[in-house]
């Protein structure tokens, strides 16, 4: 035994392989958190030069941001199927108005309840997260689905059950506290609500970048690829499977809770079965497995509904006809989408401008091959 | 060549649900040595392969990794103990880099420093992997995949590697630096081999001991280089 821990003799260190990887993983940091620095000075400068209603629609952005960039790194990188990530947020969204609701009950303010009651909503579904993941990592393909699937039907149903508790379909409110007063007296409520959305996205994208880049990021792709040959190597596949649907819940819980604090509120009808569907679909038409697909899947998911809104708007249709039209030509317009992108561009929005870019650069008299 | 037996199979039985392939299997393998386990088709060898990596539970028997009975010990587990395998077809994650999938034989190891003296010294052995580093698994030819698969499993630094026809569908010059190679690991390194292969010539040319099963069973265990005199025994169960 002892002669085979000696091993060759390294007779020449070679290109030591060690260390490179590790000053790379060093700049991999550096570079995300630069990237999440600009990205947090843009959206400053973006709440200032935008309208309120604007502010208001980016800070959705980043909030289901959140949650479809933990369903790609589910879903596209470790190759589960979620079904019910919708039911995920709704149980952050749930757990903040909870917390929320309980310190204004109690008169406490401060700046630090918020972050606290998000993180709450983040551990509660966290929590919820696990159970799921535990039985999802028994399960493949279409058991899988179905059991996410049950997933996103039970939890809106708990809410209406327990009415005691989460106040039936009527759902709660989420009190939340003005900006604070040194902002200035007449800070737009809505930019202050872009603010505390892009912070919170931005630095679950932070870990998140890292995660998918180091050596877990790496024990994912192996077991969405091929769980005997990960086993093979060592790694505990169901104790990966488990830990990416954590992640990835974590995520949701954070995005929903961020929701329902823009919105002030929390209803079983804001997270119910299409909600999960579309979390799918937005990320599938993104581009799956990328974070920058991520992104697209979340403007996606806020342009889509506004643009049927002024479209029903623009036709002369009578008020009854218009109103369902501007309920289900949302969800049919994201099934074509996706039908659409999946056979011009299967890689999703983000392939395409892949493939564009390398494109381009082909095109430029430096060759590469 | 003298030292203990690092390998013991006493009574090994296993099969898929309720079709018994293996039956009563015994094995000993000295620290050290290769052996080569050839046979016809549907002998039992690779599942051999398999129930001893725990890929397969055993229905009856033992298994004894240094003197440690591995009975019920899942793969991921017994890749810790120094059992490392290289399945048929490879088992090389082909939407990973070449650098990724060498990383992943060594995420388990504690001994960082010493994971990544071994991942250097496996580019040092494979000199078309380390040049080939940023290529997906995909991207590679057959013989670069053998290599990638052999190299994820030495990063581990295993005591018993269990090699299922490395041959197939290789050119007989990669099969020859293939076996070269092992002969190389063991006497450098003690490396313990239990090779599988159609391929009984060359194998048993590497080979210290050969092991000739048929229908689930060790029908034969000798010294490989009397297997390869014993004209009898060729004509009788490995037909050349």
């Amino acid at each position: 035994m002892s002669a085979t821990r000696a091993a060759v003799p390294p007779k020449q260190q070679l290109v030591g392989a060690g260390r490179p990887a590790d000053r790379r993983r060093g700049s991999t940091l550096l570079r995300h958190l630069a990237v999440v620095l600009a990205a947090g000075l843009l959206l400053v400068a973006v709440s200032y030069s935008v309208e309120p209603f604007r502010n208001f629609q980016l800070a959705t952005v980043a909030a289901y941001f959140c949650a479809t960039a933990g369903l790609t790194v589910l879903t596209g990188l470790n190759g589960q199927l979620s079904l019910g990530h919708g039911a995920l947020m709704a149980t952050g969204a749930y757990t903040v108005a909870l917390c929320q609701t309980a310190f204004a009950d109690r008169g406490m303010t401060g700046g630090w309840l918020l972050p606290l009651s998000l993180a709450a909503a983040v551990v509660s579904t966290v929590a919820v997260g696990a159970v799921v993941g535990v039985a999802a990592a028994r399960l493949r393909g279409p058991y899988l689905a179905g059991v996410t699937l049950a997933v996103a039907v039970v939890v809106p149903a708990l809410a209406v059950t327990f009415d005691g508790v989460f106040n039936g379909e009527q759902g709660l409110s989420v009190p939340v506290e003005p900006p604070p007063l040194s902002l200035g007296a007449y800070f737009p409520y809505e930019r202050w609500q872009l603010w505390v959305t892009g912070a919170a996205t931005l630095l679950a994208l932070l870990l998140l970048a890292n995660l998918i880049r180091s050596r877990y990021g790496r024990t994912f792709r192996a077991v969405r690829d091929d769980e005997v040959a990960a086993r093979l190597a060592g790694i505990h596949v169901a104790r990966t499977q488990v830990l990416a649907f954590v992640v990835s819940a974590a995520t949701a819980g954070l995005g929903g809770a961020l929701l329902a604090v823009l919105a002030q509120s929390v209803s079983p009808g804001a997270f119910s079965l299409t909600l999960s569907l579309f979390l799918l679909m937005a990320v599938v038409i993104g581009g799956l497995g990328r974070l920058s697909g991520a992104l697209w899947g979340a403007v996606l998911l806020v342009a889509l509904p506004d643009l049927t809104h002024s479209l029903t708007e623009l036709l002369t249709l009578s008020p009854a006809v218009a109103q369902r039209l501007e309920g289900n030509l949302p969800l049919a317009i994201f099934g074509l989408t996706l039908i659409v992108v999946m056979i011009a561009a299967p890689g999703g929005v983000q392939g395409l401008l892949s493939r564009l870019g390398r494109a381009l650069l082909a095109r430029r008299p430096t060759r590469h091959s | 060549m003298t030292g203990t037996d690092l390998l013991v199979v006493r009574g090994l039985a296993a099969g898929y649900g309720a079709a018994p392939v293996l039956r009563a299997i015994d094995l000993t393998v000295p620290a050290g040595t290769i052996a080569a386990v050839v046979g016809a088709n549907g002998a039992g060898k690779t599942t051999l392969l398999r129930a001893l990596s725990g890929m397969i539970r055993p229905t009856a028997g033992q298994v004894l990794l240094g003197g440690e009975d591995l009975r019920g010990t899942p793969v991921e587990q017994l890749v810790r103990r120094g059992m490392a395998h290289v399945p048929e077809g490879r088992g090389v994650i082909s939407e990973l880099t070449v650098d990724e999938n060498l990383r992943l034989g060594g995420l388990w190891r504690r001994d960082r420093a010493d994971a990544g003296r071994a991942l250097d010294e496996v580019y040092q052995l494979f000199e078309p992997l380390a040049r080939r580093r940023r290529h997906l698994g995909h991207q590679l030819s057959g013989g670069e995949r053998q290599m990638l698969a052999l190299g994820r499993a030495l990063v581990g630094r295993p005591r018993l590697l269990l090699l299922d026809e490395p041959s197939l569908g290789l050119a007989p010059r990669v099969v020859a630096r293939t076996m070269a190679l092992l002969r190389q690991l063991r006497d450098r390194t003690g490396l313990t081999v239990l090779l599988v292969e159609q391929n009984v010539r060359s194998a048993l040319a590497v080979a210290d001991q050969g092991v000739v099963m048929s229908l689930g069973r060790v029908v034969i265990a000798a010294p490989a280089a009397q297997l390869r005199d014993d004209v009898d025994l060729r004509h009788a169960y490995l037909g050349f």
